[in-house]
């Protein structure tokens, strides 16, 4: 094959994933958009087998099958509420395969500096994000603790094995003890992943994962550098962009910046992660609307226009169909019924709207925070389900907190709101929630399994 | 290729994926996200090269497991970002409409 011929095939392919892209931007073309990508990649590895003569290795069809029948296996048992860990774990093995690429181009004789430099690089971002990937995986599938876990002097280990990854690597570029220098900048990096992010909190999840898909596009361009391949830098190029742009959206969302983020201040500091706990019984007898506010239900029958704001809580206390049983009488009443979606909603950037999408919620009743904060106001009953920080007008008020300039969804502006939260624990900032304390909100708290079943049933 | 020019494409190319990623609308950002995931994934060419260029054993062993970790990421993120895109289409005409 010309080399000709195969830089405009790449280029096409190129082309191919930049068009499944922006077919990603519509609902209705979406998924075409993808089945696009997904045929770029594998005429991508029909390219590269034949540019390379490699068709009648078949080691590499036993491995690419193996890869297959995993994946796939993968992808079809897991459920959605576990989509964040299972982001995270297919991160964490293709920065694994990025990082092994990088050692083998490593160990290959006559290198120039520029392929020791970009490989050792690939080696360092891609082993640390290995782990970071990893230990984020094992967060959120709670096999490691939650909370945030900070060694002593944990910043002075960072800055540490951040060195023991410089040093090696200028030595590798300059070609001096080459497999030592790889060896500890492989240990380094692996130790500074896993720093990095046994200190993030479950709900500074989405900003961690949108962070290491950033990554693993950068390891996977940096790695394509090393082993001259154009197409795997454009490729990864746009990833590690996409990557990015969401970890922007959720910095603004949470009210933090990117740079705080990259130095490590990924969670607030001291704050009691006050998550609603998984499914356990309610501490005290779910209560019934005070005396001098009116039944909840009575309140539904009448209202022309709800807004329901659903959080994570939702998800953890699996209350999707029932949500969407209440969705269901509402609309049957002839109630316009429509969702509000903070952007940080769930564990990773979208979630909420992938879980509401499960149970037939149609999509076109899902609405940004941008497109439907103003019309609570206009709006008769607000209803927040297992949502906490995101609707907290402390927000607005509460200079010092760390929720202060957060946006937030204005369910305070309904005339009423009807909480269906666990209990009137703080949120994870460990801001207590005035909303709470407001005269039109209405408080039904426990399990929102059953109170918004109960809800729903008295319709 | 001169090694200019393969910085140069990255240049290019990252900020041209941000430009379009920007117009997918957050509804799409968990598909979004599992979908640069499979392609991120695309590191299966060099595993692939790796592999087969590789003469001792171990580099062997080691490039095939490159290859199979690579392949689980392309193979699981595409296909879990088609099963999530076809909970969404199905909605247009369903229940709500």
């Amino acid at each position: 094959m010309s080399d000709l011929f195969y830089y405009i095939c790449c280029g096409l392919l190129a082309l191919g994933i930049l068009l499944g892209l922006s077919l990603l931007s519509k609902v209705k073309t979406a998924a075409t958009g993808n089945l696009v990508s997904c045929l770029s990649c594998a005429l991508a590895v029909i390219l590269t087998l034949v540019r390379y003569e490699i068709l009648s290795d078949g080691l590499l069809y036993l491995c690419m099958g193996i890869g297959l029948a995993i994946g796939m296996t993968l992808a079809l048992r897991v459920k959605m509420i576990a989509m964040p860990q299972m982001v995270a774990f297919l991160h964490g093995l293709g920065v694994a395969a990025s990082a092994l690429v990088a050692i083998l181009v490593l160990t290959s004789p006559s290198l120039t500096a520029f392929t020791r430099f970009t490989g050792g690089l690939a080696l360092a971002v891609g082993s640390l994000t290995f782990t970071s990937s990893m230990v984020a995986a094992g967060k959120l599938q709670r096999l490691l603790p939650q909370k945030p876990l900070i060694l002593p002097s944990h910043k002075a280990l960072l800055n540490v094995c951040a060195a023991l990854i410089l040093l090696p690597l200028l030595l590798l570029t300059l070609g001096i003890a080459v497999k030592a220098s790889m060896l500890v900048n492989l240990i380094a990096s692996l130790g500074f992943g896993l720093l990095f992010t046994i200190r993030v909190g479950g709900a500074d999840m989405p900003i961690t994962i949108s962070l290491l898909n950033c990554f693993a596009g950068v390891a996977g361009a940096i790695a394509g550098m090393s082993i001259d391949d154009p197409l795997l830098i454009a490729a990864e190029g746009i990833v590690g962009a996409s990557g990015l742009l969401l970890t922007q959206i959720m910095c603004r969302a949470m009210n933090r910046s990117l740079p705080d983020i990259l130095m490590g201040r990924t969670s607030v500091a001291g704050a009691p992660s006050a998550v609603v706990p998984e499914n356990t019984a309610p501490a005290a007898e779910p209560d019934a609307a005070a005396p001098d506010r009116p039944d909840p239900a009575e309140l539904l029958r009448g209202a022309k226009d709800v807004i329901i704001i659903p959080g994570y809580g939702m998800a953890l206390a699996q209350a999707q169909e029932q949500v969407k049983a209440l969705m269901e009488k509402l609309e049957a009443n002839g109630t316009k019924v429509r969702f509000a979606i903070h952007p940080v909603a769930g564990r990773m950037p979208g979630h909420m709207n992938v879980l509401l999408c499960e149970v037939d919620i149609p999509y076109d009743q899902l609405f940004e925070l941008d497109e439907i904060n103003a019309d609570f106001a206009s709006s008769d009953v607000a209803i927040i389900v297992g949502a906490n920080d995101v609707v907290n007008p402390a927000a607005r008020h509460a200079a010092g907190t760390p929720i202060y300039g957060m946006p937030i969804l204005q369910a305070d502006q309904a005339p009423w709101a009807v909480v269906c939260n666990f209990d009137r624990q703080p949120g994870y900032a460990g801001v207590p929630n005035t909303l709470y304390d407001e005269p039109h909100t209405i408080l039904l708290l426990g399990d929102a399994k059953e109170t918004v079943q109960r809800l729903a049933d008295a319709l | 290729m001169h090694p200019l020019i393969l910085v140069l494409i990255f240049i290019v190319a990252a900020p041209l994926g941000y430009k379009i990623i920007s117009h997918v609308p957050s509804l799409l950002h968990t598909p979004l996200m599992s979908g640069m995931n499979a392609l991120s994934g695309l590191n299966i060419l060099g595993a692939l090269t790796a592999c087969a260029a590789a003469a001792a054993t171990g580099s062997r062993i080691l490039g095939g497991l490159a290859v199979v970790l690579a392949m689980i990421n392309v193979a699981g993120g595409f296909s879990v970002t088609q099963r999530m895109l076809s909970m969404f289409r199905h909605k247009q005409g369903g229940a709500g409409q």
